[in-house]
């Protein structure tokens, strides 16, 4: 039960992304909007990729949240436009990530098409802070993850990926 | 505020796991719900605006969303057969995540053009109950899989041109279309980057991997022009693909001459009776993609998991 009255925002906010749980929804910055009328709340949640699996849970996840809440009327809605980017990670967000051992994003941008060595965004090892690490696989367990490893402490992490 | 409202899975490090966050949360969730990953997908544009805006045409713009829909679609189911096939376990994960981004393009494609005709037929029954010759797609992306270089090759192309269109889509009057767009230019730039990389490591590789790469260009080449051939319906409501020739040849051109590759000089594959994939008409190898990819829906109509 609900004691104290909590915002709407407040408990949409929250909710734990399903594939990221060390990140609520707002940390991650999928959650765009949540406008209360009355007792009707809704929120409008923006996907990360277009395929990502997990919206359809994020938006159960919220409406059954808001409903525990004493919210009796929800709607969840998605947003689309503008699309959602790695810059929309808050800082606690990315805290969380490096401290859950995930290295968070740089600044948002697709890769450059290069010709050429290939050279990747310097990237700090979130286990042992090593600057030593090499990228293993550009795709990880999710679409937004990149498998790496650090050559100092030998550990394999992942990362996000800037989009 | 107390931490009455710290959700389960806050724990930090260490108590990051998927289900046991979710059954954590059990009792305040839906129990239907909860198990989303299978059921719940009937929306993809949930709640989005979808009134068709003044001035375009509705038939038009559900032909067009169709059509791109579905070389999405196709290129995704083609992608996914790599699973289980693929040289290394990095590039299956990989070609699932590239399908994963086209897959999901294709549903918001498809569920937009469903709204736009006035039909209101759903993604599902767009993907599933339609027959081959109601499909759309360009022929490229129907093609076999070949080896891993045509499938390099293919992508290379497919990536390099739809990143190209995607990015005149994004100013698209129709707000689904462009939102679909301006996310799409972000995903299709890693498919090209990705391509371009198994490109230059093949091309640029031994004597043996470099032919095997030429042999895949070569192959699906003659397949290239028809997706800057531009059908009356591109040309009425989306982007005229004829401009992106120039550019993305000239970007392909790039790649193939950093990669010790040679441009294919392979003429374009005909056109029958001056129609192609965008009028239905498609190669032998649409059918058996489709038999594959429909029979489950088609054996239980309806079901759902």
């Amino acid at each position: 039960m609900v004691t104290a009255p909590a915002t709407a925002w407040d408990v949409a906010a929250a909710v734990p992304d399903p594939e990221l749980p060390m990140l609520t929804l707002a940390e991650l910055g999928v959650l765009a909007e949540v406008e209360t009328e009355g007792r009707a709340v809704t929120a409008w949640l923006t996907p990360t990729y277009s395929g990502c699996p997990a919206i359809a849970e994020m938006a159960a996840d919220v409406d059954a949240r808001l409903r525990a809440a004493g919210y009796p009327e929800v709607r969840v809605r998605l947003r689309l436009d503008p699309p959602w980017s790695t810059d929309r990670i808050t800082e606690e967000g990315r805290r969380k990530l490096a401290e859950a051992g995930i290295a968070p994003p740089g600044p948002a941008g697709p890769p450059l098409l290069r010709l050429g060595p290939t050279r990747h965004r310097a990237v700090t090892c979130p286990q042992c802070g090593g600057t030593d690490t090499e990228e293993l696989s550009r795709f990880g367990s999710t679409a937004c993850k990149a498998l790496w490893r650090c050559r100092d402490c030998r550990e394999p992490f992942e990362r996000i990926k800037e989009i | 505020m107390t931490d009455h409202h710290v959700m389960p899975g806050h724990h930090g490090a260490g108590d990051d796991h998927v289900y046991l966050t979710l059954s954590e949360a059990g009792p305040e969730l839906d129990g239907e719900a909860r198990w989303a990953y299978g059921t719940g997908f009937s929306d993809p544009l949930l709640g989005v605006d979808t009134t068709v805006p003044e001035g375009l045409d509705g038939a038009d713009l559900a032909a067009y969303c169709l059509m791109l829909g579905d070389d999405a679609l196709v290129l995704a189911q083609r992608l996914t057969e790599w699973c289980t096939r693929a040289p290394e376990l990095e590039e299956e994960v990989a070609l699932a995540n590239l399908g994963l981004d086209l897959l999901g393009q294709a549903r918001l494609l498809l569920t937009r053009a469903g709204q736009a005709d006035g039909t209101g037929r759903g993604e599902d029954e767009l993907a599933y109950w339609r027959e081959e010759h109601e499909f759309r797609n360009v022929r490229l992306v129907e093609a076999p899989n070949g080896d891993f270089a045509h499938s390099v090759a293919r992508l290379l192309l497919f990536a390099t041109a739809r990143k190209a269109l995607y990015e005149l889509l994004a100013g698209h009057p129709d707000p689904v279309l462009a939102a679909v767009a301006a996310r799409g230019v972000l995903e299709l730039a890693y498919h090209q980057e990705y391509a371009t990389a198994w490109t230059l490591r093949l091309g640029d590789g031994t004597p043996y991997s470099a032919a095997r790469m030429q042999a895949g260009l070569d192959a699906v080449w003659p397949l290239l022009d028809e997706l800057f051939t531009p059908h009356p319906v591109e040309l009425r409501i989306g982007a005229d693909p004829s401009a992106l020739r120039e550019p993305v040849l000239r970007t392909l051109a790039a790649v193939l001459a950093e990669a010790g590759l040679t441009v294919p000089e392979a003429r374009p594959l005909a056109f029958v009776g001056g129609r192609a994939g965008r009028d239905g008409v498609h190669t032998e190898a649409l059918g058996p993609l489709l038999a594959e990819f429909q029979v489950v829906a088609r054996a239980h109509p309806g079901a759902t998991w």
